[in-house]
């Protein structure tokens, strides 16, 4: 059975999402550990875990912590709760479902971190999913598990809910903290990393949702039996969201390194009846195109990576044989020319360019000529933009192009999408 | 500011709750610029769009410029600077609701309201928006959210359901907007 359960196991508890249903399944337990083992100890046990995070980029929890200056105070721990990656929606679920076990992650990491305001920078789409949080954090708070005095001992912590107003690029940590500063969310150029100078100049700590959602369990049964779960490269259990043309899309926990896409895509009920397979795209929006030669890949970050593409947010797009990749790569590309902020030029105008020969190819108005300078505008972009997203705004369309040149090219000057025309043709 | 002579006893540009959750908000953060953001939330709340004398407003409650507001203001595509429809719906078309027929939901809704992808019904009831984010609910492909709450897996007749339930006013929906 790919399936575990780390996240996921007290989803549906009675009452789990309030705090006297999620104290009934153990909540907070790992908490009051970590009080009782202390800071190091804690820090410890998630560098056992092997923990890397689970916003897109992957990095060692334990070593981005370590990063923080000894002896600089104040310092303070922002949780990522700014989802907003195409194809991702587990840290929604995060919040929907067990909103405490997001709250006791971020105060054992604000602990172990010794920070003195945590903040929860939650994207403004979500509205629901805020409401809830509020609640549990007032909850929070009114049991001290939060506020001046945590647990009755000398640390406190105060735990503050930040609704960002609909911004993809501020999920980007920098920009995340120009946000809450009040500013334009716009990049900072790094070095200095948040760790060193982040939010308010100070050191901080940007974690995801999903990362610091881990740790109760980490801090109570042992980073050890975390790693157990997966592989060495990729310990631990993660969210995946399976969307696209699959039966039962949804969130599915399973165990890293040890589970295969084909299995991942199997439990979301397969490929939807009388259809197959054609491509898939990992990781999010941002991501390179897998075909079916990858089904049998383990969800293993290096497996992944060598085969061109990334697990990056845990999001898993499946298309079938109706799918155009010139009308996804339209979509995409479109998506980042509304997100791009405007602060670099390769970005600003390369997503445009983008954009504008994608409409005139799935128009099929293009011409190859036309076509011809996808290759040099993408390389114009990538590696050459002030942050990721004008790079990763251009992986996802270069790599269907490698994959499916023959699709991009019968688009050219055919006056509609070919791919549609043939499924007309047979319906 | 300018002519505020005895005769001109204008309203002030904020109701006395949305005056309090802002000064809330520069309580909570180390720095009142943060209050910026949740600030023009409580503003937008009010008055359902950012009208200038509301960000003059806040920029003097929190002790600020009024340009760092409005840098603000004009950066976040959530914040209104024109009053739009009572109620807002918005079509994700991004790649997974695409895959599951969000074209054709954004068509249906356009034909059912007798407006175009960004326009406002003639009684203000409705603005339709179609180029919004992947709303996180692609699980649930296709979707559409009404005033940011997530209505999923629709077709035609869920949609004119749901279209159905906000008209008549069912307690869901944002308060009704005040004048400003
Ligand atoms: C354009 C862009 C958008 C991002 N969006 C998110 C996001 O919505 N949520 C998130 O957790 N990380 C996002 N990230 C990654 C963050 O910069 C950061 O790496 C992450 O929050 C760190 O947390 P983690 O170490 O726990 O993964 C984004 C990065 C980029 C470049
Ligand atoms: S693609 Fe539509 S909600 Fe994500």
């Amino acid at each position: 059975m790919p399936e575990v359960k780390v996240l996921t196991r007290h989803f549906g508890a009675p009452g789990v999402t309030g705090l006297e249903g999620y104290r009934r399944v153990g909540g907070y337990r790992g908490l009051e550990k970590a009080l009782r083992v202390g800071p190091e100890a804690v820090a410890a046990e998630v560098k056992a875990s092997g923990l890397r995070g689970r916003g897109g980029a992957a990095f060692p929890t334990a070593t981005k912590w370590s990063f923080l200056p000894q002896g600089v105070f104040p310092r303070y721990l922002c949780v990522n709760a700014d989802e907003s990656e195409p194809g991702c929606f587990k840290d929604r679920v995060l919040l929907e479902e067990m909103p405490h076990q997001l709250i006791e992650g971020a105060m054992i990491a604000a602990f172990a971190l010794q920070v003195s305001h945590a903040f929860i920078y939650i994207r403004g789409e979500y509205r629901r999913q805020r409401e809830l949080l509020e609640r549990a954090v007032r909850e929070a708070y009114s049991a001290h598990l939060c506020g001046p005095s945590v647990l009755g001992g000398e640390w406190g912590c105060e735990l503050i809910v930040h609704g960002g107003a609909g911004a993809y690029i501020c999920g980007e940590e920098t920009a995340l903290l120009d946000s809450l500063e009040g500013r334009r969310g716009q990049p900072r150029l790094k070095p200095p990393f948040p760790a060193v100078k982040g939010l308010y100049g100070q050191p901080t700590v940007v974690n995801n949702v999903e990362t610091l959602s881990n740790l109760p369990y980490i801090v109570v049964e042992g980073g050890a039996a975390y790693a157990a779960l997966g592989t060495e490269g990729s310990p631990g259990s993660r969210l995946f969201c399976v969307s696209g043309h699959v039966q039962s899309p949804g969130t599915f926990e399973v165990a890293m390194g040890k589970t295969t896409f084909r299995e991942l895509i199997e439990l979301a009920g397969g490929v939807r009846p009388g259809h197959h397979f054609k491509a898939m795209q990992p990781g999010g929006g941002s991501m390179q195109i897998l075909g079916p030669q990858h089904l049998d890949l383990a969800l293993d970050f290096k497996a992944v990576s060598d085969a061109g593409s990334s697990l990056g947010a845990g999001a898993l797009v499946v298309m079938d044989e109706t799918t155009c990749l010139v009308d996804v790569s339209m979509r995409l590309v479109d998506f980042y020319r509304h997100e791009s902020c405007g602060k670099c030029v390769p970005c600003r105008e390369g997503t445009y360019f983008e954009s504008e020969l994608m409409h005139r190819l799935e128009a099929g108005l293009a011409t190859e000529a036309e076509l011809g300078t996808l290759p040099d505008v993408c390389r114009a972009m990538d590696g050459r933009c002030f942050c990721p997203l004008g790079d990763t705004a251009t992986w996802f369309v270069m790599s269907a192009y490698r994959m499916f040149p023959e699709e991009f090219h019968s688009h050219c000057g055919a006056g509609a999408c070919p791919v549609r025309s043939a499924l007309g043709a047979a319906a | 500011m300018a002519d505020s002579g005895p005769g001109a006893a204008e309203a002030p540009p904020l109701g006395r709750e949305t005056l309090a959750r802002i000064r809330r908000s520069k309580q909570l953060y180390p720095w009142a610029s943060s209050a910026i953001l949740p600030s023009l939330w409580a503003v937008q709340e009010e008055l359902g769009y950012l009208t200038p004398a509301a960000l003059l407003a806040v920029a003097e409650e929190l002790g600020l410029e009024p340009s760092e507001v409005e840098a603000v203001a004009t950066f976040y595509s959530m914040y209104f600077r024109h009053r739009a429809g009572e109620h807002l719906i918005q079509v994700c078309r991004n790649v997974s609701c695409g895959l599951r027929g969000a074209d054709e939901l954004l068509r249906h809704l356009e034909r059912a309201l007798g407006v175009e992808d960004g326009g406002t019904t003639e009684d203000g009831a409705f603005t339709l928006e179609g180029t919004v984010e992947c709303l996180g609910a692609c699980g649930g492909a296709p979707m559409m959210q009404v005033d940011r709450i997530s209505y999923e897996n629709l077709d035609a007749a869920a949609a004119d359901a749901v279209l159905e339930q906000v008209r008549s006013g069912a307690p869901r929906g944002r308060r009704s907007r005040a004048r400003a």
